[in-house]
């Protein structure tokens, strides 16, 4: 096998199996933004609650989990929820929960600034037209701040599109992983590196530019 | 100062009845003992020089703002009560924002819309068509599938103000309804609210609006440092010489 000079017939040769690391990325991706969404809005709620134990509760755990690298806490579910539970949880399923408690506390600051954001009278009209406190955030509240967090939402997301490359670490074929195995095993480091690179700075671009979309879209309403 | 006219008092008529309301904000106090009662179908306009109290005032009336002292019925429902379902005696209060506060991510259609639904269980259909009558009503038909956004603030304040009636109320609060309008859109605000007045509304009306209180109230309530200082008829309150406070205030409101 040569080594000298480029060969970018190795990376079309390994489009299918890129393509399934590809997959494993976006599903984690997506997964974790949903997941994270869902566990940090309620995170948010717990922490703007009149109630004392609820909101010290969620502002603990924002706290501890914003001071953990996301590797340590990939780690912790993957060798150490296994002894808690005395059984083993699967290395797709466990960096999926990591993401999502990891990510969730960060949502959970965007969320809870988002909902801050929305004026005091807005919540008031609500209530003064006899909309229950849920209703109130339902209907009134959430999707305004929803609106206001619409591009630092994307901008976490993508964030975490990149940070799923850790996953290599308990040996999940992502996108990197596998572009990885290829470039050892067929010596072609450079190649596939820089294919990579091209690839997550070309999705990573795309994103930003629907950040900046959105954000021309909702300057004009 | 106020015998002249039996509905200042307390003795169970009125629709809207105060005693004795104190609210503190930490140290500073908002209200001072404040008693007075409205009786269905009356107008009284509450005006006095800002930070009075005023606005805070009408919020206690439907919870929207806690208060410490006194006790406020309506209906005959206490609102300080802590088994009061405050949710469902807001749906029977309309009110109306400064800054009109329609709802900005829906239309104007949904905004009206809304709570008939969600609080009062309507129909789609059914909000819908009660959304159109009001809107009608407020000449405002053709702007019900545009975004708040879209329309000027009187245009706004007068959909807010079919948003509140949408719900039926048995009394409207408004809460300085055309401080925060361009002179120009002052009176299409007032002719609906003065229109509502006529046919017999229950109303509070936070306002500086001398000539609207001269053509609609029954009663005029001047405020000041969290207190009640008249509560007068109309007719009282405008024609007869009034405390320092009130006259200073007044003279200046009213020249220019």
């Amino acid at each position: 096998m040569e080594s000298g000079g480029f060969d970018f017939h190795i990376v079309f040769h390994s489009i299918p199996f890129l393509a399934k690391g590809m997959g494993l990325t976006l599903l984690l991706t997506v997964l974790g933004i949903a997941g994270g969404l869902v566990f940090g809005t309620v995170l948010a709620l717990a922490r703007l609650a009149p109630f004392k134990v609820l909101s010290f509760a969620a502002g603990t755990y924002v706290n501890f989990f914003r001071s953990m690298p996301l590797i340590l806490v990939i780690f912790w579910f993957y060798f150490l929820v296994p002894l808690v539970l005395g059984q083993e949880i699967g290395a797709f399923q466990s960096v999926l929960i990591a993401f999502i408690m990891f990510e969730a506390a960060y949502y959970c600051e965007i969320m809870r600034a988002g909902i801050q954001s929305v004026r005091v009278g807005q919540a008031y009209a609500g209530e003064a037209l006899g909309l229950t406190y849920p209703q109130n955030m339902r209907y009134v509240v959430l999707p305004q701040a929803f609106r206001n967090m619409i591009p630092i939402l994307v901008s976490q997301a993508i964030v975490l599109f990149q940070d799923t490359a850790l996953v290599y670490v308990v040996g999940l074929s992502d996108f990197l992983y596998s572009a990885d195995i290829i470039a050892n095993s067929e010596n072609r480091l450079m190649e596939m590196y820089i294919t990579v690179a091209i690839v997550y700075f070309a999705l990573c671009s795309w994103g930003q530019f629907q950040v900046r979309n959105l954000q021309k879209k909702f300057a004009h309403e | 100062m106020n015998e002249t006219k039996d509905t200042t008092s307390t003795d169970g008529v009125g629709i809207i009845q105060m005693r004795h309301v104190s609210k503190w904000y930490g140290d500073f106090q908002v209200l001072a003992n404040c008693t007075t009662s409205v009786d269905k179908g009356e107008v009284v306009v509450i005006c006095g020089p800002s930070g009075s109290g005023k606005s805070t005032l009408i919020k206690v009336i439907n919870g929207l703002e806690p208060f410490q002292e006194g006790t406020i019925t309506f209906n005959g429902i206490s609102v300080g009560d802590r088994t009061t379902n405050l949710p469902k005696l807001r749906s029977q209060i309309g009110m109306v924002f400064q800054n009109f506060e329609l709802f900005p991510h829906i239309s104007i259609m949904q905004n009206i819309k809304l709570a008939q639904m969600k609080v009062l269980g309507r129909e789609d259909n059914q909000a819908r068509n009660r959304s159109m009558e009001l809107l009608e009503r407020v000449g405002l038909t053709d702007q019900r599938d545009k975004f708040p956004a879209q329309l000027s603030g009187g245009q706004q304040q007068r959909v807010a103000i079919a948003r509140g009636l949408a719900m039926d109320p048995m009394a409207m609060l408004f809460d300085e309804p055309t401080s925060a309008l361009d002179p120009e859109m002052i009176n299409e605000v007032l002719d609906v609210m003065t229109e509502l007045a006529k046919e017999g509304m229950t109303m509070m009306v936070v306002s500086h609006e001398m000539g609207f209180a001269k053509r609609v109230a029954d009663r005029v309530i001047f405020m000041d440092q969290g207190r009640i200082v008249e509560d007068a008829t109309k007719d009282d309150f405008f024609g007869t010489p009034r405390g320092d406070r009130a006259q200073l205030f007044l003279s200046k409101i009213l020249h220019h």
